[in-house]
């Protein structure tokens, strides 16, 4: 491993107090800490950031994109789990 | 694969690309699509990458502590631009060593602006003026590319790109208004860069062989004839508003289409510096090349104390 490429992180950045980390990219580092550091130089030079998460790209599983239609199918017969399914009477407030 | 089912998966994707349905990493795609994109991307972080050496020749002679700081800080973008795009070439399978083997072995491309030479402090000016203008253009279209991960880093990329050109005009424009000598700096550098930034558009439409491909794909947005004459159209007023003469004698407003009409470009010289023979290509890829090959220990030594972290914390885990 040593003699190929540093391996690839996904980076993660909370952009303020607040707020959800988010993904904005990746990067190649040799472990977790260079990897911050790396983030740090790379996506927040303009201070976009004020926490850095990073994850080892291949410990990411993610769902197929094929199967996408499929997979999310279930939701769309479920117009209930919505407010406007349903009807409020005019003079109804607060609801 | 089955040849129906094979038609189906296009006509889905193009489908998906007519109605600016972004595609993203896993999602099926043609292979000449992913092989495009590769190419496109990998010869945008490459000019990149080479673009921060004619500017990093002037860092250590810039003329003073500001204007040293921005140029640094410029330099340190492009590294950044470079690094961001390499990223979207991996999420497409391709090896970011490879690519960088590739540009190494002169098997790749990158912009022919950057084999031209900086002689002066005035090139730092025409550079970001004119060569981080010119590529805004190209740029800005790219924000709404069909490749989600392209797109995305086209918009950072896009943000810190302003920065680039108006410090590059400040530049210019200092001189412009400075003593004979320094105004005479300032044309000459345009002189020298005016033509090269308008061949960074590529070929005229009639040679582009990729362009009707793209435009379909929606990789790209417009011509190359159409972002080169955008450019001009912003470009020469600004040259005028700071007194400064656009090496071109034929260059005429037109009436009629309310655009400015240039001198054919010299398009030999263009294919002459792509295919290697301009003033500085040798240069640059040497200057690659020992960068990576002096920072290997680096990279090495790095990778070894990882190793040996990772060691220890298995043993006292
Ligand atoms: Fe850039
Ligand atoms: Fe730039």
């Amino acid at each position: 491993m040593s003699e190929k490429e540093w391996p690839l992180w996904e980076v993660f950045i909370r952009s303020k107090q607040g707020l959800n980390h988010k993904h904005v990219g990746s990067l190649r580092a040799p472990d977790a800490q260079l990897a911050v550091d790396n983030a740090r130089d790379v996506y927040t030079r303009r201070s976009e950031g004020i926490s850095i998460w990073v994850v080892a790209s291949n410990n990411v599983f993610a769902s197929d994109a094929a199967e996408a239609d499929a997979f999310y199918d279930p939701a769309n017969s479920k117009v209930y789990r919505h407010p406007t399914f349903y009807d409020v009477p005019d003079g109804i407030s607060h609801m | 694969m089955e040849p129906i089912s094979f038609a189906l998966l296009e006509s889905n994707f193009q489908s998906k690309i007519d109605r600016d349905i972004k595609i993203e990493p896993k999602d099926w795609m043609p292979d000449d699509y992913r092989q495009t994109l590769i190419r496109q991307i990998s010869q945008h972080a490459h000019s990149e990458i080479v673009g921060m050496l004619p500017e990093g020749n002037w860092i250590t002679r810039a003329p003073n502590l500001r204007r040293k700081a921005v140029l640094l800080a410029k330099v340190q973008d492009e590294a950044g631009h470079g690094l961001y795009l390499y990223s979207a070439t991996e999420t497409l399978g391709a090896d970011r060593e490879e690519l960088i083997d590739d540009l190494h072995e002169g098997r790749a491309k990158y912009s022919s602006i950057f084999n031209y030479p900086t002689l002066s402090w005035a090139d730092m000016g025409a550079i970001g003026w004119l060569v981080d203008g010119a590529a805004i253009m190209n740029q800005v279209p790219l924000c709404r590319c069909s490749y989600g991960p392209y797109a995305r880093a086209m918009v950072r990329v896009c943000k810190e790109e302003s920065f680039h050109q108006r410090q590059g005009f400040e530049i210019m424009m200092s001189l412009a208004n400075g003593s004979p000598e320094q105004k005479e700096m300032a044309q000459d550098a345009l002189n020298r860069f005016w033509w090269p930034a308008l061949m960074m558009f590529g070929p005229n439409d009639a040679t582009s062989k990729h362009t009707a491909q793209s435009m379909k794909w929606k990789i790209k947005r417009h011509t190359n004839d159409e972002l080169r004459q955008q450019f001009v159209d912003v470009t020469v007023p600004q040259a005028e508003l700071i007194g400064l003469t656009i090496p071109d004698e034929n260059l005429k407003w037109d009436k009629k289409t309310n655009h400015y009409i240039t001198s054919p470009i010299n398009w030999d010289e263009f294919w002459q510096v792509v295919n290697g023979n301009g003033p500085c290509n040798k240069e640059r890829i040497d200057a690659r090349k020992k960068a990576k090959e002096n920072g290997k220990w680096v990279r090495d030594a790095a990778m070894a104390h990882a190793v040996k972290r990772s060691a220890i914390n298995l043993l006292t885990a």
